[in-house]
């Protein structure tokens, strides 16, 4: 931006040839050092956070070691402690979610993006932004007593009757689960990728359309084939950060999952998650190592939301970068 | 036209109307959250709801005015914890910081802002229930507050970068300082964009429940003071929800009702003013 030139001056030389004493008077270095206090608190703050998951974790890592992610086990009688269901249900609810969310997703926004005028797009738009503030205890109301009863009355005795065959539809219709959860994680992450992938979108340049047409393209390979290829690192970032949100998303996901550590094949099956875990037993975690099992747990949740969550931000950069040299060429 | 030809079109006409249902879809969802919420909730919302305490296991009636009140005390130190660091935070990266500082502390937000809700929670309890032996209405606010920081700090940032830079000089050329052109002018100018960034900070973190069930905790009763446990609404909802009872139910329904309509009034009044560009002044 601009203004990077403005406050170069007071960092260089400029700044110097003032006294210390004078910048000090008219309360420039007061509010420079409080203001920087202010700043360098969110750097501490964020070191902190990621010292105490650390340091808190302590005696379960020490006492399981990589066995933690590997280990079936969660027996907190017994003082043993694995994740590995815990991981396997957020990775899959993780998982179905997007396979919802991101065709549908990217549908609506190359709608947004391209096929609605702006008069149509823009209170879409504001309606998809209200969407996306809905709090997720709210999709959790709405998961336990509306999508529960209906996936277990007619959607999953439909899958089991079509194809209960596949292991994939095994066993009997609970209505929570790991499918029931992946669908409201996609009805949540949704508006992040449309929001995101239709701001993408827009910024293709408008040569690149107009050139796909004049060749004699639909408008439909004119978007698929052309724009949306165009758009695709920005796409691939707004999953990203869609799969982030899904992973750490606690609320809605510990009211519709099941709650039941299990690694099953079947989608029906109830499961559980690394956040619902965290949300459901921390009050109750008698004993060190049961609570630091549980903050380790924490621990790999952030790191990998802080892996995607940084994907998304590399692949946006590259967007951008894309965007600018292709729009001169 | 050939046959070729007419198949391409179909598809096209197809593919395009599909991305209208995808929309539809989208945008209907909202509608249809709105509809439950209303149509669950909107017969238990009475002047008892707002004003009672809830009643014992097993009775019917009572209300929420603890969680309210607990919500509100919850926002009010949500806001003296995230709003001056993001503040003036976010005026050292627009007016003075270098950019290597700036890099580093604008990272920090962006790994902040995307820390899982929960892990926030775990931070919060590590931080300030530890300490004090017990859960707080303090440390659900810290931890409220926390999540608040990045928003405000970044918006802040972005509405001061956009204050003209004519605006700036026409200020130090009448010999103001550079911190008295900082409060009196571009401040100022930013004002409006900034305060509606930190209502829609504080829309987001009212609905937030998983920062708060091992910091707030939840109570049935009364919160007096900082020290002990609060109800707030988001935490009702989820114990009410996954209650037994039908009364409790209805009540989480009325309020989700509640809950869900003050976030997007404030959503809805801060949009709109953003919308309208009266946030940054024109140079």
């Amino acid at each position: 931006m601009a203004t990077s030139s403005i406050h170069a001056p007071s960092a260089g030389p400029v700044a110097g040839s003032r006294s210390f004493l004078s910048r000090l008077r008219n309360g420039d270095e007061i509010a420079r050092v409080i203001t920087f206090l202010f700043a360098a608190s969110v750097v501490l703050i964020t070191v902190l956070l990621v010292y105490e998951l650390w340091v808190d974790s302590a005696l379960s890592r020490h006492k399981f070691g990589l066995g933690f992610f590997i280990t079936r086990v969660w027996d907190p009688i017994a003082d043993d402690f694995g994740a590995l269901p815990f991981i396997y249900g957020t990775l899959v609810t993780a998982t179905v979610s997007l396979l919802i969310a991101v065709p549908l997703g990217i549908g609506a926004a190359i709608f947004l993006a391209e096929l609605a005028p702006q008069k149509l797009s823009d209170p879409l738009q504001f309606f998809i932004d209200l969407l996306a503030a809905v709090p997720s205890v709210i999709y959790g109301l709405l998961g336990v007593f509306i999508v529960v009863p209906v996936m277990r009355q007619w959607v999953q005795p439909a899958l089991k009757s079509t194809l209960g065959f596949l292991p994939l539809f095994e066993g009997p219709a609970y209505g929570v689960g790991f499918l029931t959860a992946g669908i409201v994680l996609a009805i949540m992450a949704i508006p992040y990728i449309i929001s995101v992938s239709r701001e993408v979108l827009m910024s293709v340049p408008r040569d690149q359309r107009e050139a796909a047409l004049a060749l004699g393209s639909t408008r439909w390979e004119s978007t698929w084939k052309v724009v949306v290829p165009f758009a695709r690192t920005g796409i691939m970032g707004s999953i990203f950060l869609a799969l982030a949100r899904a992973l750490g998303e606690t609320m809605a996901v510990t009211m519709v999952i099941g709650n039941t550590p299990t690694i099953s094949a079947s989608l029906l099956s109830p499961g559980y998650s690394i956040a619902a875990v965290i949300a459901n037993e921390f009050t109750e975690a008698t004993g060190d190592l049961y609570l630091q099992a549980l903050i380790e747990l924490g621990l790999v949740l952030f790191l990998l939301t802080f892996i995607l969550n940084g994907l998304a931000r590399l692949l946006m950069i590259l967007t951008a970068q894309r965007g600018s040299g292709m729009g001169h060429a | 036209m050939n046959a070729r030809l007419k198949w391409r079109k179909f598809v096209s006409a197809f593919m395009l109307t599909m991305t209208g249902v995808c929309a539809a879809i989208a945008v209907s969802v909202l509608f249809f959250i709105l509809g439950h919420l209303v149509y669950h909730g909107g017969t238990s919302i009475n002047w008892a709801f707002f004003t009672k305490l809830p009643v014992p296991v097993g009775e019917v009636g009572g209300g929420m005015a603890n969680a309210i009140v607990g919500s509100a005390k919850l926002l009010a130190l949500a806001s003296l914890v995230g709003v001056p660091i993001g503040f003036f935070g976010g005026i050292y990266l627009a007016e003075f910081s270098g950019s290597k500082v700036a890099f580093v502390v604008r990272y920090a937000a962006d790994l902040l802002n995307g820390v899982p809700s929960i892990v926030i929670g775990i931070f919060a309890y590590a931080l300030v229930v530890l300490p004090f032996k017990h859960f707080s209405t303090l440390a659900g606010g810290f931890a409220l507050g926390l999540m608040m920081i990045p928003i405000t700090l970044r918006s802040t940032e972005e509405f001061l970068h956009g204050v003209p830079r004519a605006l700036r000089e026409a200020s130090m050329a009448l010999g103001a300082s550079k911190w008295t052109t900082i409060s009196r002018v571009v401040v100022p100018a930013a004002y409006r964009g900034i305060m509606t960034t930190i209502l829609l900070a504080l829309a987001r973190v009212a609905g937030e429940t998983a920062p708060l069930l091992f910091t707030a905790f939840g109570n049935r009763f009364w919160s007096p003071g900082l020290g002990q446990p609060t109800a707030a609404l988001p935490l009702v909802i989820y114990n009410y929800a996954l209650s037994p009872y039908e009364d409790w139910h209805r009540q989480a329904w009325a309020a989700g009702l509640v809950l869900l309509g003050l976030i997007l009034m404030v959503n809805i009044v801060a949009r709109v003013i953003l919308s309208r560009g009266v946030a940054v002044p024109r140079s």
